[in-house]
């Protein structure tokens, strides 16, 4: 494998990370936004505000991490993507605004009306964002975005049926793994009917999602006969491994089975993402650029890995610990309504 | 069409930068005001201490939450605004972002556990988690410079036409511009932080508040800030001397330097013409002597490039130096002062006056922070890599940013009133003593405990 080859791994690697945690907080936001109001949807949002809550930052940081690998590691690459997608990435990144922004002030927004106004902006930004991602995907993949300053067209490139069909299977596929990781959380909240609601949401939405896959491969057979082929060809392990998840997680949620769904469900994402990597190598843009055309000398290549490693061995530890004190912690706390504050002298007891 | 998105890509960088640098300063440096606090909470079993540590660190989350964001549409402009800068110069200066990156993550997961850590980690390890973030803000802000930096002195890379094709990452992370211009920003932020929160307690006290509380919010940020403004004087004043010889149209721009000479006036304010400064105040021989300590120092005039090549915005320019420099010789008074007073007193200064002088201080700061901005960026001008890429050759032949700046400005104008709005709620509820109602994000507060679920409680 050549170094450039090194570099659009850890890219994909970044991305499948980015889908599967950022898609799944997309997801948990769809579902607050759908889950109604008042009464009726209070709560199914508590848990999902319970579920997404202080590691919501450190999942969306994958996405910075692509953009910064793509534009170091491949720099005509992104230059040709941003400049062409102007339009839907300009909307994602309205969506990323409007969503971090709900999630910064959501929660010290005291006044019911204000925390209910930055809960509709969260969850409309929740869809916004992974749609026009998927128009992106959709372009690039259907080989509308030639090399250059906004080479390709400013409208069709994303507008066509292939990008229509890419952008709802994001948001369908954020829906599907959101719905399948909050059935366990609500099994570690302890609230069965939580578990059944979404377990309901996670069938119809992998059904959905299931559909819309099949719909894309029909438009890529027509549209983008190039990853078409590369799906058939070299990436056919992947897309049935892809399936046979997907099909695994739906007998697993049928028979309310406790393990597995989660991994599963990441893992038929993951699989798809691959799958389409694989099946349009050696190009980055199909048709128009290869990733050894576009990639950096190879001295920023080898930077990029160099920082890539010592991201594994720094972030991960330290997710890893950030994520079992939360799971930990949370669960414990059940069983203990009144945690003193620390060391403050007569501090006061703090009411959960 | 392309000279009017120039202007709309100019304006609407300068803007999102602008508003993150305030917020990217408060990352960097309010973490460490917090600990400070954190510690002598802890070391004198200062409860007042403690409570304003676990008060900054709800500010910390809100401020580095909203800073994510308005970072992410930083990361999004380099290829929505200036793809072709990116396009080409991104294998060059991107694995500083890469590095930066790594930091971010860093920051964010340590900001995570800090918070949640007040709750469920023993003291002096709940101590410790919070400096990572301090170290990894230390490192964010360097990666970040250092590009700026590299912006200002490129190298490290060949050829200097066409396609790069070879790299030297040490030469591009270490380039000339770092030494000052880094520490320059890193003080900036300290310094900022630092004014801007005494500020706040300031207000309080003249609102009457003299608790100890608002004596000890004052004293901690007043104390950093106070340190590092005489370092950044100097600190600045290498980098200016730096700039004269580095980038001398830079410098004849700030300083409406029009013909190169010897003997140079110093002039403060005034206003730049093509046939010298009207107005403002001249010292002759100054600007000669700052730049080379002899007044016979010759200094590079505007003429010795063609006028394509030089700044726009000449006197804004020359007047956001004069400001920058100006406001932080008043904050290494307002320091003196409060030196002084401590010095005879033992406590802070509680005159009504030296309570204003500290309340204006942190807008003050800021003015400087934006000014100093302004001097880098603008002075840089028309050069996107100095003396390598011209900004206009950088912009994005997309259409519509005219649309997209003005999106922005509504959106920022609208997160910013909400950010203010959500801290002086906060503050206003920490008065109220009601200190567990204030929630932020990354608060597991904020999350309905699954007790409280299955009983449908919340």
């Amino acid at each position: 494998m050549s170094r450039a080859d090194a570099v659009a791994v850890v890219l994909w690697i970044g991305a499948t990370l980015y889908a599967i945690f950022g898609g799944a907080d997309f997801g948990a936001g769809l579902w607050s936004l759908l889950a109604g109001g008042g009464e009726r949807g209070r709560r199914p949002r508590a848990l999902i505000d319970w579920a997404i809550g202080p590691v919501w930052e450190a999942n969306h940081v994958w996405l910075i991490f692509v953009l910064v690998v793509l534009w170091t590691g491949f720099s005509s690459a992104f230059e040709s993507i941003f400049s062409t997608l102007f339009i839907p990435l300009c909307l994602a990144a309205l969506g990323i605004v409007l969503r971090g922004s709900g999630f910064a002030f959501q929660h010290s927004a005291r006044r019911a009306s204000g925390r209910a106004l930055a809960a509709t902006i969260f969850g409309l930004a929740s869809v916004l964002t992974p749609f026009f991602m998927g128009t992106v995907v959709g372009a690039i993949a259907g080989g509308r975005v030639p090399v250059g300053n906004a080479a390709g067209d400013p409208v069709t490139s994303w507008l066509n049926p292939l990008s229509l069909v890419i952008g709802a299977l994001f948001v369908a596929t954020c829906a599907y793994l959101s719905a399948v990781f909050l059935v366990s959380d609500a099994r570690r909240a302890r609230a069965p009917d939580l578990e059944r609601y979404f377990g309901t949401r996670a069938l119809v939405s992998a059904i959905v999602t299931g559909a819309l896959a099949a719909a894309g491969l029909v438009v890529l057979r027509s549209d983008a006969r190039f990853v078409f082929d590369g799906l058939k060809g070299d990436a056919l392990p992947l897309v049935i491994l892809s399936i046979v998840c997907g099909s695994a997680v739906l007998v697993l949620l049928r028979r309310n089975a406790r393990r597995g769904a989660r991994v599963l469900a990441a893992g038929a994402v993951a699989c798809v993402i691959w799958a389409w990597g694989v099946a349009q190598h050696p190009y980055l843009l199909p048709q128009k650029l290869t990733i050894a055309a576009a990639a950096a000398p190879s001295a920023t290549l080898t930077s990029l890995l160099v920082v890539f490693v010592v991201a594994v061995l720094v972030v991960l530890p330290s997710l890893g610990l950030l994520f079992t004190l939360v799971q930990r912690n949370l669960v414990r706390e059940t069983s203990t309504p009144a945690v003193q504050l620390h060391d403050e002298p007569g501090a006061d007891t703090l009411r959960r | 069409m392309l000279a009017t998105t120039l202007q709309a890509a100019r304006s609407q960088m300068a803007f999102t930068l602008g508003f993150h640098i305030i917020l990217a300063s408060l990352g960097v440096a309010l973490p460490a005001l917090m600990l400070i606090a954190n510690y002598r909470g802890l070391r004198h079993q200062d409860a007042d201490a403690l409570k304003l540590a676990q008060r900054w660190s709800k500010a910390v989350a809100v401020t580095f939450a909203v800073g994510a964001v308005t970072g992410t549409v930083l990361s999004f402009e380099f290829g929505l605004l200036w793809p072709a800068f990116t396009g080409r110069f991104g294998e060059v200066f991107g694995v500083l972002f890469a590095i930066e990156g790594l930091f971010f993550f860093v920051e964010a997961i340590f900001i995570a556990i800090y918070i949640f850590g007040w709750k469920h980690l023993s003291p002096w390890t709940h101590f410790w988690s919070g400096l990572p973030v301090v170290i990894a803000g230390l490192g964010g802000a360097f990666s970040v410079v250092a590009v700026n930096s590299w912006m200002n002195q490129p190298q490290g890379y060949a050829p200097t036409t066409g396609k790069v094709t070879s790299v030297e990452p040490l030469k591009v992370i270490f380039n000339p511009a770092v030494p000052y211009e880094v520490p320059h920003m890193i003080l900036a932020a300290y310094l900022v932080t630092g004014f801007l929160v005494a500020s706040t307690y300031a207000v309080g006290m003249l609102r009457g508040r003299r608790d100890r509380i608002h004596r000890l919010g004052l004293l901690i940020p007043l104390t950093v800030a106070c340190i590092a403004t005489p370092v950044q004087f100097a600190v600045g004043d290498t980098a200016a001397r730096a700039i004269a010889k580095d980038q001398p149209i830079k410098f004849a721009a700030m300083e409406c330097v029009q013909t190169t000479s010897t003997h140079v006036t110093e002039y403060l304010g005034g206003r730049c013409t093509s046939s010298g400064v009207k107005g403002g105040i001249g010292i002759p021989g100054l600007d000669s002597f700052l730049v080379g300590w002899s007044t016979s120092t010759q200094v590079v005039g505007l003429d010795s490039v063609p006028p394509d090549d030089r700044p726009p915005a000449n006197t804004m320019l020359h007047w956001a130096f004069d400001a920058m420099v100006g406001i932080c010789t008043l904050l290494i008074g307002l320091g003196l002062w409060f030196g002084i007073g401590w010095l005879r007193k033992k406590d802070v200064p509680q005159s009504r006056w030296f309570l204003r002088a500290t309340a204006a201080s942190g807008v003050l700061a800021v003015v400087a922070l934006e000014c100093g901005w302004i001097v880098t960026e603008v002075g840089r001008q028309p050069w996107i890599v100095y003396n390598v890429m011209r900004t206009s050759d950088a912009v994005t032949h997309a259409s519509g940013i005219g649309v997209t700046f003005a999106a922005v400005v509504v959106l920022y104008v609208a997160l910013a009133a909400a950010l203010i709005i959500t801290l002086r709620a906060m503050s206003r509820r920490w008065r109220d003593a009601d200190e567990d109602a204030v929630e932020g994000p990354y608060d597991p507060d904020s999350q309905a405990p699954p007790g409280a679920l299955a009983e449908g409680s919340q």
